[in-house]
């Protein structure tokens, strides 16, 4: 496989040494540093039992983010509070950072809910499973937001599969006619299920910003330091005026699509080896003790929360009941609804005449 | 006879038509080498090429689109929607164009394309993966609907819809994907005139006191439900074809029985039962001796999969309308 990284912007090497780059940089106190490391570690763990409980049936499915954690993380933490994130089903990373809590993410997967949180407490939206709808939502967003003349940005997450929607080429469009404050966050993590990116896009995905009118830059996606200093700028751009960005992220999904998958009918085991090298956590791990910014104790410490973590995901989602019946017809609509009534009481009255029988 | 699920019929369909003709091309995401998220179209991108099983790029109002193109060109495109729930991009491209280009060209040209679209709930599914959206390509003229119910109507039904040169949905059952069934292959023959027609329903149980008109994942579940009725008799009926629906052979079993209950999985409201029960109450209404009445999906978007129990059409609630009419 041709390694497409040549010119994307990298601060921390898979063997962990810290590179300059000309136009990115980053400083972070100790703590941000390893604030960012524990993120990480934590979203793979809840990833990772999130796959073992789809395994044990107590999830439907599951679409794993691992190998794309620090894509995830250094791109949502580098969000203002204020900011508002559109993410796929697969952006635990960033769910994480904006405060949802890890069983929520998991009410959708569990089948008890069709969203799980509160969009405008966590300034989140929910897992979007239409690929590409959510990108248009950020761009209608961030205009609300210009006209409001307020300052937040949106951030809206994608695949490398997606760049072919109609969807989201429109978004592109009217991100640019209206110069709205909106970054495109697309993970190139090289695979649409089974199709490679070259059958979505025969140029390099950042390089597709400039048809538009916008800029693109294309980032190490395994390099936490690096997306999150992408993601600064092209955030502070949008905050300042200036428009949308687009930055692709390139990584890898180390997992199947999802937990219906069978990637080995696809995609060769090598590439995994291959990017098994550039893993996000590892090479940041190396730098932090190199260092001297954390130390074993300190790892050992996130992997006990991570195993504590894990422990109550375990515990809860077995918790989880589903809804009631008559729950299905709640909020279908915001205001008084004929029907909504009229089909709750025929279908109470017919569960309640198997408990007349039963009595 | 062969036995065969439901995938392994389609597939065994597909091969058949394309070896008949050569302009037959497969086009969708993931239908190549993964031979789609269900297999149904395995190993065919093997066996014909690249050039015939061609995996599509993520954007269902370009396979669509694109799949117009190539009809006006000579070919004859069969269409993967991954999921019922993603055929929305692609609506436009199917509405205003596909349905209606053979009307806008005076009959210049045809629009042979076929649009396979796996439907319907009772997999434990996420959203989107779930719903049943008949109702509105059965509203929009120019296209033919077809839904098979088992593996040999599958088998013989998607050879048909891609030789027929109007354009067709068709709606597979997903959950009925694995059920397995007799497969006569061999009459499946050179002349698809000479089986069955497929846009006849069948009566695959007849029964005395209440007609069941039913399609799709629902004609396993109404036949369930006739074999455990045991004060009512039902007559179950596979409409198959939801464009056109035959009222001929659905209409002289409700004469003889004189009770319709119409069975889907999607929305009562504005739904293929309301289109049936109008007609029969036009047609039929002397040989009615109860009002037709519907068991379907409630009216509220396909609910989160722990409670989908709740919403599809089961068994009892089936027997119960029965009663219901008798009762009536
Ligand atoms: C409109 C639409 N069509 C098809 C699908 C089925 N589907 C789900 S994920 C996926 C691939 C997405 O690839 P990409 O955008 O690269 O995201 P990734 O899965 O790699 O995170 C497809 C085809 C869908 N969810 N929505
Ligand atoms: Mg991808």
């Amino acid at each position: 496989m041709v390694d497409e990284r040549v010119g994307a912007v990298q601060l921390l090497t898979p063997e962990g040494q810290r590179v300059s780059h000309p136009e990115y940089d980053i400083n972070l106190s100790d703590a941000e540093f390893r604030g960012l490391y524990r993120d990480m570690v934590l979203v793979r763990r809840i990833d990772t039992e999130a796959t073992a409980l789809q395994r044990q049936g107590e999830l439907g499915l599951w679409a794993p983010c691992l190998g794309q954690e620090a894509a995830q993380v250094g791109s949502a933490r580098a969000m203002a509070p204020n900011d508002f994130a559109f993410p796929t089903f697969r952006e635990h990373g960033v769910t994480w950072c904006r405060g949802v809590a890890p069983l929520d993410m998991l009410a959708m997967l569990r089948g008890v809910s069709n969203g799980g949180w509160d969009p405008n407490v966590h300034r989140c939206g929910p897992y979007s499973i239409v690929i590409g709808a959510q990108v248009l939502h950020g761009v209608g967003y961030a205009m609300g937001v210009q006209f409001d003349g307020a300052e937040d940005v949106a951030v809206t997450y994608f695949g490398d599969g997606a760049m072919a929607q109609g969807d989201v080429n429109e978004a592109f469009v009217f991100a640019a006619s209206f110069s709205a404050p909106v970054v495109f966050f697309c993970q190139n993590n090289q695979w649409a299920i089974s199709q490679p990116r070259d059958r979505q896009s025969n140029i390099q995905i950042y390089e597709r910003a400039a048809g538009f009118g916008f800029p693109g830059v294309q980032v190490d996606g395994n390099d936490v330091l690096a997306v999150m200093a992408v993601t600064r700028v092209a955030l502070d751009r949008a905050r300042t005026g200036n428009g949308p960005t687009l930055i692709e992220a390139f990584t890898y999904r180390m997992g199947a699509h999802t937990t219906s998958d069978d990637p080995t009918r696809y995609r060769l085991a090598g590439e995994l080896e291959t990017w098994r090298l550039r893993d996000p956590i590892q090479r940041l791990q190396v730098y932090l003790s190199r260092q001297g910014i954390a130390d074993r104790s300190y790892f050992d410490q996130i992997e006990q929360e991570g195993d504590e973590l894990a422990e109550r995901i375990r515990d809860d989602v077995r918790a989880m009941v589903p809804p009631t019946p008559e729950s299905m017809f709640e909020h279908v609509y915001a205001e008084p609804h004929a029907r909504m009534d009229e089909q709750r009481s025929e279908m109470l009255e017919y569960l309640s005449s198997f408990e007349d029988a039963a009595g | 006879m062969t036995t065969l699920n439901m995938v392994k019929a389609i597939n065994a369909g597909l091969r058949k038509a394309m070896e008949r003709d050569p302009k037959v091309i497969l086009f969708g995401e993931d239908i190549g080498r993964l031979g789609g998220v269900f297999r149904v179209t395995d190993g065919l991108q093997k066996d014909f090429g690249e050039h015939r099983v061609l995996d599509a790029p993520l954007a269902e109002s370009g396979i669509v689109g694109t799949a117009v193109g190539l009809a006006m060109r000579g070919y004859r495109p069969v269409l993967e929607i991954q999921f019922d729930g993603f055929v929305y991009p692609g609506f436009d491209q199917i509405v205003s164009q596909v349905a209606k280009f053979h009307r806008r060209m005076d009959g210049a040209l045809a629009m042979p394309i076929t649009i396979r679209i796996p439907y319907g709930g009772g997999i434990g599914a996420v959203e989107h993966h779930s719903e049943s959206p008949e109702a509105y390509f059965a509203h929009t003229a120019g296209l033919r609907v077809l839904t098979p119910a088992d593996p040999q109507a599958a088998y013989l039904t998607i050879q048909q819809a891609i030789a027929c040169n109007d354009p067709v949905i068709y709606f597979e059952p997903k959950r009925r994907y694995w059920d397995k069934g007799e497969v006569d292959e061999s009459q499946l023959a050179l002349d698809l005139k000479a089986v069955a027609d497929p846009w006849r329903a069948r009566i695959v149980r007849s029964g005395t006191d209440v007609t069941v008109a039913c399609y799709g994942p629902m004609v396993r579940t109404c036949l369930e439900a006739a074999q455990a009725s045991t004060d009512v008799s039902l007559e179950v009926v596979d409409l198959q074809s939801l464009s056109p629906i035959d009222y001929e052979t659905l209409g002289s079993s409700v004469e003889r029985t004189s009770r319709l209950v119409v069975v889907h999985e999607a929305p009562m409201s504005g739904g293929i039962g309301a289109e049936i029960a109008a007609r029969i109450g036009e047609k039929y209404f002397y040989a009615l001796e109860a009002p037709v009445t519907r068991i379907t999906g409630f009216d509220v978007p396909y609910p989160a999969s722990r409670i989908e129990e709740y919403f599809l059409p089961d068994l009892d609630r089936v027997i119960d309308a029965a009663e219901r009419v008798m009762r009536f």
